[in-house]
């Protein structure tokens, strides 16, 4: 019982993390009808930055602060230099340019930083409290929390509660009606790409302290859980992203800890197949949101 | 009286192949012009040009005086252009409030855009009740009330109608029709209406146009094409 209480813990904590890199791609998706496969690199392309401004002046807090807003400004610049110009006739066109994206940036980041791995320093404490003999969370497991809960929360006002959310729905939902309302469908559609990549870059600055530190390719194996997290809650779906990704971040951690982790990406598949095939649509979304 | 619209060897199409010919309009404020023609006449098309959505090759489009063309989709209602698209153009993943609301973000004048929310809620009550409902849950009358009022938010000196009887019951498109009637005595706009409902859209209209393959075959009054049975015959066939 304390092994399986400890795995929930553990499984809650990595699912926080899913669960903020899915909404980013949710987040994409919904505004540009794109996977954007170039999320992980672009993540890590901010933390590179965060953490070298966090080296140079000693403040992890600026060179957090450097991720996010670096997030924001590769967002936009992708969406306005790159995917502005692919021709959206086929699908497949996005997706062939994003997995083009990541071979630059990571080529890029291994030119700049070099290949091997850096440390990548956390602003809590990573050791768990102990209650009543079992490692619960850590100080740095409750910041992840409140900074996924943050932005859950600040993106459901924004999306519910703001005129630009109203303009940023409608853009994505019906462009051309929109513009005919006087939305800036453009600007909208940089908005979205901007408040993802940001997200991403959250992500990435939680999850790249827990792993094995900085590296051009250090979000690819997350990428693939938060990409099937936002497939599993049905790539839609802002809420089936937070709840995908706390599934499959419990599943993890459940398989990791009673079969070992080689299973682990064995299970994510597995996972993925069943809803799949159980509810093609996502467990929050629907077939025709997923292939529109 | 003056033209509020006028439109001067328009000529435009998708790609290389134009689909109006050097089309003239001329229309003047607080006229109600109904279009009719076959389809494929280019009767959604010409409403897709004058609010931007497809660009001249040529030709002018001046409202009240002003140069069009180089107007921006989205600027268009902030010149007193709506558009209502063919089928309706509803975003229906939104709500009935947030679909009205949308047609106001646009506006300085918040003031002036809440009341204009709330005359739209008083003039389509169903719409009142059905506020927090998703737009697919409406019925094909409720959706043309809550584009047509979607549109009268921002309100318009010249709306654009694309096929607002399309898919209605009979009943439904004869409260349309006279609620557009209504509308323009009350507040003096200019609607240009594309139809192809001819009985309905001759009822209220001024002026009738017939297009066909892109160019205005004719351009009468509607009464005299309401009761001229030669001029009905040879270009609205019954």
């Amino acid at each position: 019982m304390d092994r399986f209480i400890f795995l929930t813990f553990d499984g809650l904590s990595r699912g926080a993390v899913y669960a903020a890199f899915a909404l980013s791609l949710v987040l994409i998706w919904r505004a540009a009808r794109i996977v954007n496969f170039a999320q992980g690199a672009m993540a890590v392309a901010t933390a590179y930055a965060g953490y070298s401004v966090a080296n140079a002046t000693g403040s992890y807090w600026l060179g957090f602060a450097v991720a996010l807003v670096g997030g924001l400004v590769l967002g936009a610049g992708v969406e306005r230099v790159v995917m502005r110009f692919v021709d959206h006739s086929s699908p497949l066109n996005g997706v062939v340019v994003a997995l083009g994206l990541v071979l630059v940036i990571q080529a890029v980041l291994g030119m700049i930083y070099g290949n091997e791995f850096r440390p990548a320093g956390a602003p809590f404490d990573r050791d768990a409290f102990v209650v009543g003999g079992i490692a619960l969370l850590s100080r740095f497991d409750l910041f992840v929390f409140g900074a996924v809960f943050a932005v859950v929360a600040l993106l459901v006002l924004l999306f519910t509660r703001t005129a630009v959310g109203l303009r940023m729905r409608a853009a994505a939902f019906a462009p051309d009606v929109s513009r005919l309302l006087g939305v800036n469908v453009g600007g909208m559609l940089t908005l979205g790409w901007a408040l993802a990549a940001a997200v991403g870059s959250l992500a990435g600055m939680l999850v790249i302290p827990t792993e094995l530190g900085l590296h051009p390719n250090a979000m690819d194996v997350v990428f693939v859980s938060a990409f099937t997290a936002a497939v599993v809650g049905g790539l839609d779906s802002a809420v089936g992203a937070v709840v995908g990704g706390v599934v499959v971040g419990l599943l993890l951690s459940y398989v990791s800890g009673y079969l070992g982790a080689t299973v682990a990406p064995i299970a994510v598949l597995v996972l993925l197949l069943v809803v799949l095939l159980g509810r093609p649509g996502g467990l929050f979304g629907s077939v025709k949101a997923r292939v529109a | 009286m003056t033209a509020l619209l006028e439109v001067t060897g328009l000529t435009a199409g998708y790609g290389a192949a134009p689909v109006l010919h050097d089309l003239d309009l001329s229309i003047e404020q607080g006229q109600i012009v109904a279009v009719m023609g076959a389809n494929g006449a280019g009767k959604t098309t010409l409403l897709r040009t004058l609010s931007g959505l497809v660009k001249p090759t040529k030709g002018e489009v001046r409202l009240d005086g002003a140069d069009l063309r180089a107007t921006k989709v989205e600027q268009m209602v902030r010149r007193g252009v709506a558009h209502v698209p063919e089928g309706r153009g509803v975003v229906t993943e939104l709500t009935v409030d947030e679909n009205l609301r949308l047609g106001g973000l646009w506006r300085s004048d918040k003031a002036d855009a809440r009341k204009a929310l709330d005359e739209v809620y008083e003039l389509f009550e169903p719409l009142a009740r059905r506020k927090r409902h998703p737009g697919h849950q409406l019925s094909g009358g409720e959706r043309q009330m809550l584009a047509v009022g979607r549109a009268l938010i921002g309100r318009p000196r010249l709306m654009l109608l694309d096929e607002p009887s399309l898919g209605l019951a009979p009943r439904v498109i004869a409260q349309i029709m006279t609620l557009l009637s209504d509308l323009r005595n009350r507040s003096g706009m200019t609607v240009l209406l594309v139809e192809q409902n001819v009985r309905s859209a001759l009822s209220i209209a001024d002026i009738g146009v017939v297009m066909s393959l892109g160019r205005i075959v004719t351009r009468n009054d509607a009464a005299t094409l309401r009761t001229d049975d030669e001029l009905r015959h040879a270009y609205l066939g019954f």
